[in-house]
């Protein structure tokens, strides 16, 4: 599965990347909603990826029953998540605030500190 | 202890503001203090010094990297350590009358006061690393010095210029003693001095020593990085006879003359240094007779000095070693008195320019006597320690090993340049009628004539005993040599041919200083031709700079971000091609193991993703985005992560609906960019996202550690009682980071509520389009 998840990641990868380079914020904050998806996959996919072993431990044992998949990057990965869309939060509020300001969705717009 | 009192030299200048709040422009006579107590102790230590037994002061400071703060007393550094002290204490003196009244008085005392203790540190120090942070300090304490006259446009630029001359050099000193410490493998002068192996075969022993030397050239104002010397005579006149006469500029000769034993007699060295100097002696000569301000008059003749000191220590025989030193303590002595009387000369007169002045002598009767007495010393002239020096200068430039003819005629044309120069100073102000001055002459304070007074008397004195001071000198010699030398000195040596040089070059020094005017005024057609030196190439060089930062500028930071972006983007990916592709060539093991569900997925992941960009409305996009954050999800849970995939559902499900809430307003998307902006971007995206796969690809395949989760799965019960390994790490093994992640949300928070209730009244334009 990792060379398949690979490939997508590329491509996750090169659409932010894409967005975030048009002069529309629109785009740019899609493009940085891709691009959180595919840092977190990054850091799942690079860990290695297991099948049906989530890391719990039943009710009357002290250890998982045999191999479970890796813990800490799911962890690092959930904090992640949640940051990123504050951060996306932020940037929407920011956007309409903006948009309302100079009418435009151009970023070369807003070069000017005047408005 | 000695560490102490150069920390008590920086303390001193940090309080000096302080002092002058309750002492006024009496506080030179306490800081008067510090240089006459080191004089003291210095001279209480000579005996021991001279009978062979150097004085080691030892103080760790990074141990672990071998570094010290270890200090040394050896006869050169004595040598020195003396000069800086007692002409530092004459100068401190004078200052306190030259700059009576000025408002800045305390910021002359706090740069001054903290570049004498560097110049401690520099020639003390038995570091490499401590020589070179002292070093820095005296230029940047230099440049404080020089800019004194802040409003002064000249002052400044004559500051700024000193700075990156000899900033610049002392980057490459920096490397030189880099290399230095490599090649001999200790960072200690005292240990590189014992050690087996003989430097001068090292591989690395070109290299050390062009960067040594431009560090040492720049510093002690070598051709051709002369130039900055003259223009710093915008320092006042205290701030000349100090740093630019006696102490700084001598710094890169002391350099010099710490490494002579190390590095010194090979081909490469002398003829760097004798040539090197020679050239800058005559030039130094040469120009001195140009000017008739007397300050850049007694630059240029510092330059002389200078370029004469170097070129001793690239002979380097015992005979120039011996005429080293005599004419470095002569040099110090007559010229720290006169740049004083140039001080007071334009002081009491209120010029600088030689032909104003005239007829002085009556007026000043005290200054006349200084500066006569001084200037015999300057000309070489018995029975003063100058005329001793340049006895043996000769002597040794005769015998030299290497161009001893070329060095003669310089040396000889330099003396006699010399001779007139000294004339100039020391009779023309003094004798004829009475010229009328800007204000009205009157002799100095006491203040300002005790140091110009008691240094020339100092070279008469030391002249007059010059065979007593022969064990003194001889501890110098031992230091440079690196082997005790006898240092035989005496007034005279009968009639040889240095004499007769000698004799030759009054007669002609006096002839040149009779037709002064008229050969001037020849000179002058010469100003093409010096116009286009050193100085003109230095600013040559500034100017580059200056379109190559704005070029860069104009290139790399236009002001759009989406550029820096792209400009970072082909960064990363030249980085990654650099170390996954070249020199790493991956081994891939495509290990496919798939199932049907699985590849529907990912596939349905990827399609959500590619539509993105090519859908014109934005909730098209959003839905796009929606459907990959969904297929992430999902990949979650198929692969043992049913936290995550909740997670991710959830605020997949926010992010749409906030997306849609905010942006349905908009208008549809517009093709902003040109099809080539659109065609470049795709190219950059795509090669930076294929090489992220094959990033993953390797990271995956490399396992160099085992995980330090296993830690955390065998604890999660029984030290943390809780079955979800993830929300264990969560919220107990790396609460910090839970607490931090709150924080930031709150923040988020704060911020978007300020945003949404924020109303500011629409501002009219000023400018309207």
């Amino acid at each position: 599965m990792e060379p398949l998840m690979a490939v997508g990641i590329g491509i996750l990868y090169a659409v932010a990347i894409f967005l975030i380079l048009r002069r529309s914020i629109v785009k740019l904050v899609i493009g940085f909603v891709l691009l959180a998806n595919a840092a977190n996959l990054l850091i799942f996919t690079t860990a290695g990826m297991t099948r049906d072993a989530p890391p719990l431990i039943a009710d009357d044992r002290l250890l998982p029953a045999g191999n479970v998949a890796d813990p800490l990057p799911q962890a690092v990965v959930l904090t992640a998540i949640v940051i990123a869309f504050g951060v996306l939060a932020f940037a929407v509020v920011l956007i309409r605030r903006a948009y309302e300001i100079v009418q435009a969705d151009d970023m070369d717009q807003m070069k000017d500190t005047d408005t | 202890m000695v560490q102490l009192y150069i920390g008590l030299g920086f303390l001193l200048a940090a309080v000096a503001p302080l002092l002058h709040r309750w002492m006024g422009d009496r506080t030179n006579l306490l800081l008067v203090v510090y240089p006459a107590l080191a004089a003291l102790w210095l001279i209480s230590q000579a005996p021991g010094v001279i009978a062979g037994n150097n004085l080691v002061f030892t103080a760790d400071w990074v141990p672990s990297l071998g570094l010290s703060l270890t200090l040394m007393l050896d006869g050169l550094a004595l040598m020195f350590a003396l000069l800086i002290s007692i002409v530092g204490a004459f100068v401190l003196l004078y200052a306190g009358g030259y700059l009576k009244g000025n408002p800045d008085m305390a910021r002359f005392h706090a740069a001054f006061m903290a570049f004498m203790a560097a110049m401690f540190g520099l020639v003390l120090a038995d570091g490499l690393v401590t020589l070179f942070v002292f070093w820095e300090l005296t230029s940047i304490t230099s440049y404080l010095l020089i800019g004194f006259n802040h409003q002064d446009e000249k002052s400044r630029e004559a500051a700024r210029q000193s700075l990156f001359v000899t900033v610049g050099g002392g980057l490459a000193l920096m490397a030189g003693l880099v290399l230095l410490g490599i090649a001999s493998g200790s960072w200690s002068l005292t240990d590189i001095r014992s050690l087996e192996t003989d430097l001068r075969e090292h591989a690395l022993y070109t290299p050390m020593l062009l960067c040594l030397v431009v560090g040492a050239f720049t510093k002690s104002a070598q051709f051709p990085f002369h130039f900055w010397l003259p223009n710093a005579m915008a320092a006042p006149s205290p701030v000349s006879a100090y740093l630019h006469s006696a102490t700084m500029v001598k710094a890169g000769i002391y350099l010099l003359a710490r490494l002579q034993p190390d590095l010194g007699d090979t081909a490469l060295w002398t003829a760097l240094l004798s040539l090197g100097g020679g050239v800058t002696m005559l030039l130094g000569a040469f120009m001195a007779v140009r000017y008739t301000n007397i300050k850049k008059l007694l630059a240029y003749s510092t330059i002389m000095a200078l370029g004469t000191l170097t070129m001793l220590l690239g002979i380097g025989s015992d005979e120039a070693l011996i005429a080293f030193a005599v004419f470095l303590v002569a040099h110090s002595l007559y010229k720290g008195s006169l740049f004083m009387v140039a001080g007071i000369l334009d002081h009491e007169t209120g010029t600088q320019d030689i032909q104003a002045m005239g007829g002085l002598r009556a007026a000043m009767p005290v200054t006349a006597a200084a500066a006569m007495l001084a200037a015999l010393s300057f000309a070489g002239l018995p029975p003063l320690l100058g005329f001793v020096g340049k006895e043996a200068m000769l002597k040794a430039v005769l015998k030299a090993d290497a161009f001893p003819l070329l060095l003669a005629v310089l040396a000889f044309s330099a003396a006699f340049l010399t001779i007139a120069a000294a004339a100039i100073v020391a009779l023309r102000p003094f004798l004829g009628t009475l010229k009328a001055t800007p204000r009205t002459p009157h002799e100095a304070p006491l203040s300002m004539l005790l140091g110009p007074s008691v240094l020339a008397l100092l070279s008469l004195l030391l002249g007059l005993f010059v065979p007593l001071t022969g064990p003194a000198f001889s501890a110098v010699v031992t230091a440079v040599a690196g082997a005790p030398v006898e240092v035989p000195l005496s007034l005279w040596h009968g009639v040889n041919l240095p004499l007769v040089l000698t004799m030759s070059s009054l007669l002609l020094g006096i002839g040149l200083y009779l037709c002064w005017d008229g050969v001037r005024a020849r000179l002058a057609t010469l100003t093409p031709v010096t116009h286009r030196g050193p100085q003109a190439w230095y600013y040559a060089i500034l100017r580059a700079f200056v379109s190559l930062a704005e070029w860069q500028t104009r290139v790399l930071q236009n002001g759009y971000m989406r550029h820096y972006i792209l400009v970072m983007l082909v960064t990363l990916a030249a980085l990654l091609v650099n170390s996954i592709l070249i020199r790493h060539a991956p081994g891939l093991s495509l290990a496919f193991d798939v199932r049907f569900h699985e590849v529907m997925v990912a596939a349905t992941m990827m399609l959500g993703a590619l539509a993105a960009p090519m859908l014109r409305s934005s909730l098209g996009a959003v839905v796009s985005v929606g459907v990959t954050g969904f297929s992430i999800a999902l990949i979650f849970l198929l692969f043992s992560a049913p936290d995550l995939a909740i997670t991710q559902l959830l605020v997949e499900t926010l992010t749409v609906i906030l997306l849609v809430l905010v942006l349905f307003r908009l208008p549809r998307f517009s093709h902003l960019s040109t099809r080539f902006e659109r065609i470049r971007d795709g190219v950059v995206a795509a090669v930076v996202g294929g090489l992220l796969s094959l990033l993953v690809l390797i990271a995956w395949d490399v396992k160099q550690f085992t995980p330090i989760s296993q830690y955390m799965i065998e604890n999660s019960v029984s030290l943390a009682h809780g079955r979800n390994i993830v929300n264990v790490i969560l919220v107990d093994y790396r609460a910090l980071d839970t607490l931090g992640e709150m924080f930031v949300l709150s923040l988020a928070a704060i911020g978007v509520i300020a945003m949404l209730k924020l109303r500011v009244p629409p501002v009219r334009r000023s400018t309207g389009e």
